[in-house]
């Protein structure tokens, strides 16, 4: 007897607050919409500690199923919402994290105009995201996936005053476009090939036909490649993450680095029946991973803003999720994804505190020596920086380790993958300590900043930078200042987190018994079943590896932005080149504006507006409307209002249709 | 016994002038009352057939007449309803001229 979860409920009530706060809020007192916006987010996570404490009475995988949706021919669709260890990882996420950034937003968005605007977008969020997760099938996962991209979307665009905040929310959502085309594609193929969208019925007949390999099922996992590429942030579609800064951290945090973003990773390992058997598509999957991975890390360190570098950072983890994933280390990608959303969403929150202890400056330059100021925000920091980082024992050295020694022991392209991660990780520990330097430790530069740049543009740089639509004098006249506890709180449970959740995953390796991946293991074993290169050795020693390279990276910093602060504008100097290249990132907008958006504007504006749309179809609708009107002004004569000139025309025809039938003619020309 | 022919003729003689006088005249009180020797010049022509085709089948043919009565009744409606409207016309226009009543056009 499997109990009934009433799964419904989990999506719904983020939805119920979203309507609650969406069409009352706007009059509510901010304590009652805050209110109303985390029992929405509560719920859901009350609901799901409570099916994590009755998993094991569960008959796998629990499937609820809440009606039909379409039936329509052979081809049939259900609301069905389903739980298994995938989907309780990731609901444990969503619902966890999500709480978490809530309560923060409370704090940070203290003073925010839109306060009621921002928690029911951010309630529609949880609502459509938790839809994605559950869903049972392709259908339901792609609403899901169309709806976080609208909460997005309406999020990024919070400052919707604000021009490039606008077009950051339009680039956001038209990129993603581009992606969810593959994703629809791929579920055409899917109904033309087994006639079901359902998850359960496709990899059931999967698995019983082993002669399937490639084929249509490489064009359907391409074609979800696709559509993952655009959902993660990954070449060739990954432009639009880096924009999306600009809506409010919080949102940056929970969406663009903890949960919406990993919903590729999440549909790559869902769906890894499908890649299992399509070498050629796991291979793609690597290599887009492997590449931005790289290319992401490579941009973030020459970024100043702090959002944009944790923006970069977030593009190239997933990068690495996407490693994972296509050397068919599921496991290890899903892994990542967890401590990710830990501290990739702290180093948001932590750098959104700063932010707000700096009254909205964003830019790094004009940071720095903030270390005794905001003790508890550094100290979270801390924590973030050294796990994204790889160092041990934290979360993010455990699952970074564990994709580099599944891509090493994987046939084929393996070392190099390997390599080019290894060298990634160096990378990633560069640019973050050299935030974390820039930040917190110096002198403070707010000053020099200021003389700098003010001057130049006749107006205060971070006014313009400035994030905040109100309480901007206001806010310049505050001290440095500690974030209120409301925000702090959740930093420590994250930062908490961020340091023991790789113990969650403890590699064999090491002593530990990979908690995780044998959790996992029911959904995520391939077929292609457990490496057999692998063994504890070179597992101890990869590991002792790239803990070495996340020390070099450290070192590097260390000396370029503590000890020798000089260093970095004479080393930039020597490869100007080079580093404008990098600093400029690699010119990927301005390419993709000359070659993609300005013939589509070109062709909207002139063939299609100028041409088509006011040529053929508007000429048309005119000519034919005149040409009506002025028929219809001949014949309007007629109607004189004069009863003689009615009666005499009516007389006529009588007269001649008498006179016809008299001489016959009727017969000639109707009656045949 | 007079053949059908000239309750025919005659009908259409009175058609005719009910006809022209429709158009010709400009008072509106004998258009209306042309319209009435119109429907009477029909109802002749009812009665003469049903006469006639009496005689052919050698039973009694009552359609025709029934019809006729039909016929007066909604005459009688008609110059009813049509009357009312005249006097209502006068009263606002003050006059009869069906020329001068040409307010239903476009």
């Amino acid at each position: 007897m499997n109990p009934d979860l009433h799964l419904w409920l989990i999506p719904l009530v983020p939805f119920a607050g979203f309507l609650v706060n969406g069409l009352l809020g706007r009059r509510a007192p901010k304590p009652v919409v805050s209110a109303v916006a985390l029992i929405g987010a509560l719920i859901p996570m009350l609901q799901v500690s409570a099916i994590v404490f009755n998993f094991k009475s569960l008959a796998l995988p629990h499937i609820e199923n809440l009606g039909t949706w379409i039936s329509t021919g052979a081809f049939h669709a259900d609301f069905s919402f389903s739980v298994d260890q995938l989907t309780l990882v990731m609901l444990c996420i969503v619902t966890g994290v999500g709480f978490l950034i809530h309560v923060y937003s409370v704090g940070y968005m203290a003073e925010e105009e839109g306060y009621w605007r921002f928690f029911a977008y951010m309630n529609l969020f949880l609502f459509f995201m938790l839809t994605l997760v559950l869903a049972e099938n392709f259908l339901l996962m792609f609403v899901g996936w169309e709806g976080v991209g609208l909460a997005s979307y309406l999020l990024i665009g919070f400052y919707y005053t604000k021009d490039s905040a606008a077009r950051a929310g339009r680039k956001a959502f038209i990129v993603n476009r581009i992606g969810d085309v593959g994703f629809l594609l791929a579920m055409f193929i899917l109904i033309a090939n087994f006639g079901t969208l359902s998850f359960s019925q496709v990899f059931a007949s999967i698995s019983t036909h082993p002669e399937w390999q490639g084929g249509f099922l490489t064009a359907i996992a391409l074609f979800l490649v696709l559509g993952a590429t655009g959902k993660s942030a990954q070449i060739p579609l990954y432009v639009w993450l880096p924009d999306a800064m600009e809506g409010p951290t919080p949102v940056s945090a929970l969406i663009h680095a903890a949960t919406m973003v990993t919903a590729g990773v999440y549909m790559i390992a869902r769906t890894h029946v499908l890649f299992d058997r399509s070498p050629y598509a796991l291979a793609v999957v690597a290599v887009i991973g492997c590449a931005t991975a790289i290319f992401a890390a490579t941009i973030g360190m020459a970024q100043t803003d702090i959002k944009r570098v944790l923006a970069y950072s977030t593009v190239s983890q997933l990068g690495y999720m996407f490693l994972a994933c296509g050397v068919a280390a599921y496991t290890a990608g899903i892994f990542h994804l967890v401590t990710h959303a830990f501290f990739k969403a702290l180093l948001f929150l932590a750098a959104g505190s700063v932010i707000h202890s700096l009254s909205g400056q964003q830019d790094m330059r004009a940071m720095g020596g903030l270390r005794k100021k905001i003790p508890v925000t550094f100290w979270t920091m801390t924590a973030a920086v050294f796990a994204i980082s790889g160092f041990p024992p934290l979360a993010g050295f455990v699952s970074k380790d564990e994709i580099l020694y599944q891509a090493f022991i994987a046939p084929g392209l393996g070392k190099i993958l390997w390599a080019v991660g290894l060298f990634t990780a160096g990378l990633t520990s560069f640019y973050m300590f050299r935030l974390w330097y820039m930040t917190f430790f110096g002198e403070n530069r707010a000053d020099a900043y200021e003389a700098a740049f003010h001057d130049d543009h006749g107006a205060p740089v971070h006014a313009r930078k400035d994030t905040k639509l109100t309480l901007e004098a206001e806010h310049h006249a505050h001290p440095v200042h500690e974030s209120p506890w409301v925000m702090l709180g959740p930093l420590v449970i994250l930062a908490i987190l961020s340091v023991i959740g790789g113990f969650m995953g403890w590699p064999e390796g090491l002593g530990g018994s990979n908690w995780f991946a044998q959790w996992l293991h029911p959904v995520l074993t391939t077929a292609a079943g457990e490496s057999s290169a692998g063994s504890k050795q070179l597992e101890l020693i990869l590991a002792c590896v790239s803990t070495l390279v996340a020390v070099t990276g450290w070192f590097v910093a260390h000396l370029m932005y503590y000890a020798k602060p000089e260093l970095p504008a004479r080393f930039t100097a020597q490869i100007r080149s080079v580093y404008s290249l990098v600093a400029n990132k690699y010119w990927v907008d301005e390419i993709y504006g000359a070659l993609i958006v300005t013939p589509v504007l070109f062709i909207a504006r002139y063939l299609l507006n100028v041409l088509i749309d006011r040529g053929v179809i508007d000429g048309g609708g005119l000519v034919a409307g005149y040409s009506a009107q002025g028929f219809g002004a001949i014949v309007a004569r007629i109607q004189s209002g004069n009863i003689r000139s009615y009666a005499g025309w009516l007389a006529l025809f009588a007269g001649l249709l008498l006179a016809a039938s008299y001489f016959g003619w009727t017969a000639h020309f109707w009656v045949r | 016994m007079v053949p059908i022919a000239y309750y025919l003729v005659l009908s259409a003689i009175l058609f005719s002038i009910g006809v022209a006088a429709f158009l010709i005249k400009r008072n509106i009180i004998t258009v209306f009352m042309s319209i009435e020797l119109m429907l009477n010049a029909v109802n002749l022509t009812f009665v003469a057939f049903t006469r006639h085709w009496s005689q052919v089948t050698g039973h009694l043919q009552v359609s025709g007449q029934i019809f006729v009565f039909f016929v007066m009744v909604v005459a009688a409606a008609e110059a009813a309803v049509g009357l009312a409207i005249i006097i209502a016309v006068f009263r606002a226009r003050n006059t009869l001229n069906v020329d001068q009543i040409d307010l239903m056009k476009l």
